[in-house]
């Protein structure tokens, strides 16, 4: 019992990133209708953002870690939603309006430019921070087991819910949300009411670019360890979570990344560890005949 | 003037071509990028210090070294066509690949070509496909696992052990022999798990171990998986030893995984740094700023390998240099070099090493 919830501690934990992941996935496909290959590897670049970030802050001597940490977090949102806007600006928005695979292959591209960009300029070996938050809470303990949940990762748990609770707000309450489910809806009719269509998406690209800033803040400081290689495995998983989950759905995605990191925790903890990933897209393959809009999407309604 | 003029030309380049003829192109390759590019890194100066030391001596049979280097990134795919640009390039001799996954296909394309290798991959599949021109300047994973399982059944004994692998050729393999010789000697693997290389969450196998009372984690695989379990063990508060194999040479471990390395124990062979022989190009590394460590003087030793073979056999003919690397023995700073019919190398060793503070030295 102890074993399986320490097993759902880790599984949430894992969830919890590839849902923050997941959501930059599902918002743009929602507004634009294509998958952006490129925001693993966006990812990527703000584990790499964050790391420079702590380095600096050693550098400077700052010892406070939640200091440490909102400083990290301002940057790497900052500079990660810089990189958004410019992958959509440069490769996106001049294939807006020719055909659906173009966007596509762009986007593929975009991922090869940033990991060798990346590989590069930083190089190919893998980068280390020591640990910056250490220990955690004994939540139970039982004679030869005791369940215990890091600092980091109740930081990343709790992270994600606020993360999740504002977004939801953001959509259903701001203009900005109203906006956004416009364009969602009809781009040409939003457009022709009033909402600035162009802007509207470079700023969901931001914002997808943001939420994949924050986790890959909690990546760098829950792993201690980056690469430019990072970017791939995590952004094919957080994909699948939003296949899962029902691309264009914004639970759905949360729903899809926290039911990956499950399977794959208990997966591992009571069968074999190496067919861990065969479950996972076996359940996704599963679900797909049986809601082939995934779990919580809408089924697609073809406007003629 | 005009004709003069084209016919200096003309010889010019005729006397450049032949200039770059006389060049005898030798190759290293492996992994010079990606997940474990810090091993190629370490055989490119190891070969770059051996070729500028060749040259300096007069070249091999009078001509001088040109050092190739070819990227297979520890992609079989990649391997092989690095394999064909290298044909395409005329080299005469090889040091590679790194990865026993890429050195098996690759070493095929030489095979048909005609060109001598010299590899470090510990796969035993690497020599035992009937191929002439392979040869193996370590020790094999059936070798290796043997001292690792031996070694983990004595000082483990009666406590649980896990056998770990990544899936891999080299890992796989040398978890295979690992568990298999702790069997022979009594001590039963607690768990045998494989997990995907290249990721980064491991919580779900330590969380398991630590359920299963594990105290020691045999592991077949590369170093930079080994240091993310070992924080992330830390973490979950397991403390964990792991017995890994001469992948873990690498001081990458020591920067990723922090204080947790000196939990590290490794196969390898006998430390090349402490024989006698090769203080002189060991000290040439440190004044160069390079730490001998890991493959550096592998990759010395095999071009120290094929400058002797060259001078025995007289010439850079393929058949010619096959012959006298089987038959002779070669003194290079790795010890002396001699190889049974497959390839291998006739007297292997390997030694179980422990990290201690950034360094390692033999477990006691």
């Amino acid at each position: 019992m102890a074993y399986a919830l320490q097993q759902l501690i880790n599984g949430l934990t894992l969830g919890a990133m590839y849902g923050l992941i997941a959501i930059g996935y599902t918002m743009v496909y929602g507004i634009i209708g294509m998958i952006n290959f490129a925001h693993g590897d966006i990812f990527m670049v703000s584990a790499f953002i964050a790391i420079t970030a702590f380095t600096l802050l050693a550098a400077a001597d700052v010892t406070s870690i939640p200091l440490a940490l909102t400083f990290v977090l301002i940057v790497a949102i900052f500079f990660t939603s810089a990189y958004g806007w410019a992958v959509e600006r440069t490769a996106y928005r001049p294939l807006r309006g020719s055909t659906r695979l173009a966007p596509l292959i762009s986007a593929i591209g975009m991922s090869i430019f940033l990991q060798n960009a990346v590989q590069l300029t930083q190089g190919a070996r893998v980068k280390p921070i020591p640990p910056v938050i250490e220990g955690g809470l004994e939540l139970w303990s039982t004679p030869g087991f005791t369940v215990q949940i890091g600092w980091s990762q109740l930081l990343i748990i709790v992270t994600t819910v606020v993360l999740m609770i504002a977004f939801t707000w953001m959509i259903t309450q701001t203009p900005f949300g109203r906006q956004q489910r416009a364009c969602e809806q009809d781009r040409t009719m939003a457009g022709l009411l009033g909402v600035n269509v162009d802007r509207t998406i470079s700023l969901t690209f931001m914002l997808g670019a943001s939420l994949a800033a924050v986790a890959g803040v909690m990546v760098t400081v829950y792993y201690g360890v980056v690469d430019f290689f990072i970017g791939f495995l995590v952004g094919i998983k957080a994909f699948t979570a939003a296949v899962l989950g029902g691309i264009g759905s914004l639970p759905g995605a949360m729903l899809g990344g926290l039911l990956i990191g499950l399977i794959e925790a208990f997966w591992a903890a009571y069968l074999w560890a190496e067919y861990k990933d065969v479950a996972t897209f076996g359940i996704l393959c599963l679900v797909l005949i049986l809601r082939p809009s995934g779990l919580l999407g809408r089924p697609e309604v073809e406007k003629v | 003037m005009k004709k003069t003029l084209l016919a200096t030309a003309c010889l010019a380049l005729g006397v450049y071509s032949q200039a770059t003829l006389a060049d005898l192109s030798v190759a290293i390759a492996g992994p010079m990028t990606g997940q474990y590019a810090s091993a190629g890194d370490q055989i490119r100066r190891g070969a770059d210090m051996a070729i500028a030391d060749i040259n300096a001596r007069g070249g091999v049979l009078g001509e001088k070294l040109k050092l190739e280097v070819g990227d297979d990134a520890c992609d079989p795919k990649q391997a092989v066509s690095v394999a064909n640009t290298m044909v395409n390039r005329n080299i005469v001799f090889m040091h590679g690949h790194w990865c026993s996954s890429s050195t098996i296909p690759a070493s095929d394309v030489y095979n048909e070509a005609d060109i001598l290798m010299a590899t470090v991959s510990t796969n035993p599949q690497v020599t035992e496909r009937g191929l002439q021109n392979i040869f193996r300047i370590m020790g094999r994973d059936d070798q290796q696992g043997m001292v690792a399982g031996g070694y983990i059944a004595d000082t483990f004994k009666g406590k649980k052990v896990a056998v770990v692998d990544d899936k891999s050729a080299y890992g796989k393999g040398l978890a295979d022999e690992t568990a298999k010789a702790m069997e022979a000697n009594g001590l039963k693997p607690a768990l045998r798990e494989a997990i995907t290389a290249g990721e980064k969450d491991y919580s779900g196998l330590v969380t398991k171990m630590k359920q299963a009372g594990v105290e020691a984690m045999a592991y077949g695989g590369y170093h930079t998986e080994v240091a993310l379990i070992l924080r992330q063990a830390q973490q979950a508060g397991l403390n964990l030893t792991v017995i890994g194999g001469d992948t873990m040479t690498n001081s990458e471990l020591v920067t990723a995984a922090g204080p947790a390395a000196d939990n590290v124990l490794f196969t390898f062979s006998p430390d090349p740094r402490k024989n006698p022989d090769a203080a002189p190009v060991v000290e040439k590394f440190r004044a160069a700023k390079v730490e001998p460590e890991g493959y550096v003087l592998y990759a010395y030793a095999a071009f120290q390998l094929f400058e002797q073979a060259a001078t025995k056999a007289g010439s850079t003919d393929y058949k010619a240099l096959e012959k006298a690397v089987r038959g002779n023995t070669f003194k290079t700073v790795i010890g002396d070099l001699a190889f049974d019919a497959q390839g291998n190398l006739a007297t292997p060793g390997f030694v179980v090493y422990r990290w201690q503070g950034g360094a390692y030295d033999y477990a006691k």
